[in-house]
């Protein structure tokens, strides 16, 4: 007994780990998870306390794995790499369901009524959209761009309201909408030419603009969804001047890219620099913030007063702070080493950074820019909390 | 001359140790490729925005072409060049082991 005795503290975190969250009546508005990407688990967290709640453990590869949840924010649909799709429910903390879809994915989207979780798969090049109750396959779409049948890798998936969804064709150069009002026929609208090599993309809160990145050309790709007949135009067109690129390291992430009221602040791919533009005015850019390093993501604070930039390898062990109104990075720090995501609370007042490489969570208070604490974790990457069940785009 | 001749005697040694990076450096470049590398090849180098790097994907190149596409990235593609950090001794050891199969 002696001997189990220094073991005990670590027995009853375990068990505690274990016990579902149903033990004790609570809501699910200040949860979220934070993803293990070298271990296949997620750490369900609480932003109230910055505290663990669960370790949910067995969910295959989660290198870039994502997430988005039900409606009623209990549960979240995590994204494997893997070709994995995990239902988690956060209350009882554990595999709700689960099936692997496809070889190779990139993420997905939930439709507005909650109905539908759609994946962008790279193997095989597909969009393919679950029953968010069972998981049940309702539609499968080849993403088939050439006449000899070949298929591209999908990236940049949205919701768009109703039971729409965007996404973008890395190889075929393409951007389709998928309306599956009824799921057994979905109906596609394929716009082709649009630029080299779409990365990935957004859609605007509003769900008006969906935006794909270039990864082949100096530019972005625009539509303008409240059109009758949208048609992709081109934003940013040569941002980069003529001059070469820098090499690459980690690809930005559009998802999650900001919009701070009517600015949108863009990355310039191979360039230390965030492109701003303005929405009212068509677009145009109104000005270029010089930051640390190449941005991977840049979040807008909910209330869009400020936006948090991270960066790639190999300068990717630094955040900026970067003021709204006045356009300039107004903080610099080092929260630790590979810094790989970063998520607001629902009312912005705290921001949890994961730092893959110093294997800690480190939540900031946005305003006075303290550190609140550093949580634990196994190689974090994504950080994703349910209140993003009620954003467009997330 | 003995001092000769045991010079002679250590040089295939230390053609071995010159293609092989310090254990330590190894375990840094098979964390860069698991972590880093594997950004666009997946953490388990079966793909993603990047082709997959396994034994069978790479077996109509050799080690030194790899270990030169590491070094010098591919033009025109997202491939960038890692000659800043790995050199060409450092990329030649890891093109062996990506022919090999490291599961990093």
């Amino acid at each position: 007994m002696r001997r189990l005795l220094p073991l005990l503290p670590a027995l009853l975190s375990v068990v505690m780990l274990a016990t579902p969250l149903r033990a004790q009546l609570r809501g699910t508005g200040d949860l979220g998870i934070v993803v293990e990407r070298a271990s296949g688990s997620v750490l369900i967290v609480e932003t109230s306390g910055r505290s663990i709640l669960a370790r949910v453990e067995g969910l295959g590869d989660l290198s870039h794995a994502s997430a988005v949840f039900s409606r009623d924010q209990r549960y979240a649909y995590i994204f494997g790499r893997d070709g994995g799709l995990t239902k988690l429910d956060l209350l009882e903390a554990k595999v709700a369901a689960r099936k692997v879809q496809a070889g190779n994915s990139i993420g997905g989207a939930i439709s507005a009524d909650g109905g539908l979780v759609a994946v962008a798969n790279y193997e095989p090049g597909s969009v393919r959209v679950f029953d968010a109750e069972d998981l049940a396959l309702v539609a499968d779409i080849p993403s088939v761009y050439a006449d000899d049948g070949a298929r591209s890798k999908v990236v940049g998936i949205e919701d768009l309201g109703g039971r729409r969804f965007a996404f973008s064709l890395y190889d075929g150069g393409q951007i389709w909408l998928a309306d599956l009002a009824d799921p057994a026929a979905p109906r596609i609208t394929r716009y082709a030419d649009i630029g080299r090599l779409p990365y990935d993309a957004l859609v605007t809160p509003d769900g008006r603009y969906y935006i794909a990145g270039l990864f082949g050309e100096d530019g972005l790709v625009l539509l303008d969804l409240w059109q009758r007949e949208p048609r992709p135009r081109r934003i940013l067109d040569g941002y980069g001047r003529g001059e070469q690129p820098l090499p690459v390291y980690k690809m930005p992430h559009l998802e999650g890219w900001s919009q701070a009221g009517d600015l949108l602040f863009l990355p310039a791919v191979g360039r230390h620099e965030l492109l701003v533009v303005d929405r009212r005015r068509d677009f145009a850019e109104i000005g270029r913030i010089p930051v640390h390093g190449q941005p991977v993501f840049a979040v807008a604070r909910p209330d869009g007063r400020q936006v948090w930039v991270n960066f790639a390898h190999p300068r990717n062990d630094t955040v900026q702070v970067i003021d709204v109104p006045s356009m300039r990075v107004v903080a610099t720090f080092s929260p630790g080493e590979a810094i790989l995501h970063l998520e607001f609370t629902p009312r912005g007042e705290q921001v949890w950074i994961s730092a893959r490489d110093s294997d800690e969570v480190v939540v900031y208070d946005t305003e006075s820019l303290a550190e609140l604490a550093r949580i634990p974790a196994r190689k974090p990457s994504g950080i994703f909390f349910t209140a993003r069940a009620n954003r467009i785009g997330f | 001359m003995r001092e000769l001749l045991a010079g002679l005697l250590l040089l295939p040694g230390l053609a071995l140790a010159a293609e092989a990076p310090p254990a330590e450096r190894q375990a840094e470049l098979l964390y860069l490729l698991r972590q880093d590398c594997g950004s666009c090849h997946g953490m388990t180098l079966r793909g993603g925005l990047g082709p997959p790097l396994l034994p069978e994907t790479l077996a109509d190149r050799d080690a030194d072409t790899l270990a030169e596409i590491i070094r010098g990235g591919v033009p025109g593609t997202p491939m960038p060049p890692w000659g800043f950090e790995i050199t060409g001794e450092e990329a030649r050891w890891l093109a062996r082991r990506l022919k090999e199969g490291v599961q990093p």
